[in-house]
């Protein structure tokens, strides 16, 4: 993708290829997806009264 | 023995019901009154929209279910509640009018004990000229049908891209007053994620439309994430995206108008303008059921149970919406989601009134109210159903005489999962966190706790998404062990 200058996308940080990558890393993801579980259990856990 | 009424049996009443029938038995009635023959999880509704899922695996037949747990099911939607009884019947009741069951058109009056109210929103097209796929020219995926409904144009939209013509896309929320951000982003990032995968990604214009003050907002203020070594507003997370996937945004507007080959808005600078698009998704604002209240001398108290918008008055302190934004407290929002007239009714998720907006109010110089509305997203919703039923158990079981659960979005959390894109290996989803829902500015300088609110967009988030499908599904349907899936 291509971003003008003086554009609205020419502000926002974009991810670099090696954040793109680990995005789709499926090793790296696994792990991810048990840190994300984790994270919401805790948050379902803080919630209930 | 005591009867307990729930209207609505989407995710927070068909959550209440369920826990009140298990903890209730058989020696008391739970009547669930409910339009619809189906129970639709609305989240995969997206994923319906873009062809990834057909209609049949996001709903399910609720008869069966409810049979198995010992619910008594009412196909019709509620019309009126009478919580005085009336002239010539001494209990209160609601009267409700069968949409199927072989007694469509039919009105009955149903008595009650204990009442929960969980309606829902109506989706008001109504509320600006043109919008909606009924009497409209926008596509929705509000519901499974109009989900499939935008998927066939979509195709029609794609195979055109496909002989070579260039396409208008704008997604969105139809209003100045619309909530559900959360399902226009999703849509926004799928529709992007199944053009690319036809191979004519580069034959569309994507714009993304929105009431939000910054994107990110969501109806809740926006949040604040630690991430590389910075606390960080969402909006640039969000931009970030927008920017990644080629989408242009149009912020902080209120759509007027639409007619079939463009939109009208205006943004809070009180400027006008218009968009064009060939296909449109956008969200329409939601109001409460309608439900009217009667006393016993039949005298209508609809205003003394339900806000201007159709939203039951609950526990929640309604002296503060007239404050200005400064003065809210996390203490605004309701706990135990008791009507204060009415002890024995209670509202859920969508249908409850707020006692004001969690974003900013925002108006522009013409007067147009231009802020999103309070989400009542799914998690929090059932969270609403369970404690509301753990209460009634209480005070049915155990002669509990107040509630004795809470569930108060300034001391809950949620957890979202935006979905980016489906596909096993290709797609991508941002998963979040916050704590808690209401910010509370008092307690926490970002207004919420920063060890529990957090967002990353990758392939995980998208598992989760797919996984939450069935994990949701199979609890909804009350196959083996599902009480432990949590809300
Ligand atoms: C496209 C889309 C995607 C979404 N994605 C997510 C997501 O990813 N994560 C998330 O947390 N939330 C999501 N949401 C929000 C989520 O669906 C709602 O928060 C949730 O459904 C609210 O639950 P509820 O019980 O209040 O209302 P609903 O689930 O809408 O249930 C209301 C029920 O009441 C019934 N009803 C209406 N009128 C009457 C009447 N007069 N009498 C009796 N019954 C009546 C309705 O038919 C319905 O069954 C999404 C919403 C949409 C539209």
């Amino acid at each position: 993708m291509k971003i003008k200058p003086y554009s609205q996308n020419a502000y926002t940080p974009v991810p670099s290829a090696f954040t793109k990558f680990r995005r789709n890393c499926v090793i790296w993801q696994f792990f991810r997806f048990i840190v994300i579980n984790i994270k919401m259990t805790v948050l379902i856990l803080k919630s209930h009264h | 023995m005591a009867r307990v009424v729930i209207l609505g049996g989407g995710v927070s009443g068909h959550t209440a019901a369920t826990f009140l029938a298990k903890w209730l038995g058989r020696d008391h009635e739970v009547v669930v009154v409910t339009p619809n023959a189906k129970w639709n999880w609305i989240p995969s509704n997206i994923w319906v929209g873009v062809g990834g899922m057909s209609k049949e695996e996001v709903i399910f037949e609720l008869a069966p279910v409810y049979e198995k747990a010992g619910v008594d099911y009412r196909q019709a939607k509620a019309i009126s509640i009478h919580p005085e009884g009336s002239s010539d019947e001494s209990k209160q009741f609601v009267t409700i009018e069968y949409t199927g069951q072989g007694k469509e058109g039919n009105s009955e009056k149903l008595t009650y004990d204990y009442l929960v109210n969980a309606t829902g929103p109506k989706l008001n097209f109504g509320a600006t000229e043109g919008l909606g796929p009924d009497a409209g020219h926008t596509v929705s995926v509000c519901t499974a049908d109009h989900a499939v409904h935008a998927n066939e144009k979509l195709d029609e939209l794609i195979a055109q891209m496909k002989a070579g013509e260039e396409k208008k896309i704008l997604i969105g929320t139809g209003h100045g007053m619309c909530t559900c951000q959360g399902a226009a982003f999703e849509y926004t990032f799928n529709v992007d994620h199944k053009l690319r995968e036809e191979g004519v990604r580069d034959k569309a214009t994507i714009t993304y439309i929105s009431n939000e003050y910054e994107l990110g907002d969501f109806g809740v203020g926006g949040m604040h994430i630690k991430l590389g070594g910075y606390v960080t507003s969402g909006k640039v997370f969000a931009e970030s995206l927008y920017t990644e996937r080629n989408v242009k945004w149009i912020k902080r507007a209120h759509v007027n108008k639409v007619e079939k080959d463009r939109v009208h808005y205006e943004t809070l600078d009180g400027s006008k303008h218009e968009e064009e698009y060939d296909f449109s998704m956008l969200i329409p604002p939601f109001a409460g059921a309608g439900i009217k209240a009667y006393d016993k001398a039949g005298e209508d108290i609809t205003s003394k149970i339900f806000n201007p918008g159709g939203f039951m008055f609950v526990d929640a302190d309604y002296s503060k919406g007239a404050k200005p934004f400064e003065e809210w407290d996390a203490a605004d929002w309701p706990s135990t989601l008791q009507n204060p007239t009415y002890k024995n009714m209670y509202a859920v998720g969508i249908a409850f009134a707020p006692p004001h907006l969690i974003s900013k109010p925002m108006k522009s110089p013409n007067g147009t109210p231009i802020n999103p509305t309070p989400p009542r997203t799914g998690m929090p919703s059932a969270m609403m159903g369970k404690a509301v039923a753990q209460s009634l158990k209480d005070i049915i079981l155990s002669n509990a005489t107040e509630p004795t659960h809470t569930a108060n979005m300034s001391e809950m959390g949620a957890a979202c999962v935006a979905s980016a894109g489906k596909g096993i290996f290709s797609g991508s989803a941002v998963a979040m966190t916050m704590y808690p829902v209401i910010p509370n500015y008092k307690k926490y300088e970002y207004g919420r706790d920063l060890n529990g609110t957090f967002g990353e967009i990758g392939l995980a988030g998208h598992w989760v998404k797919h996984f939450l499908h069935f994990a949701f599904l199979w609890k909804a349907k009350l196959k083996p062990f599902w009480t432990i899936i949590p809300e």
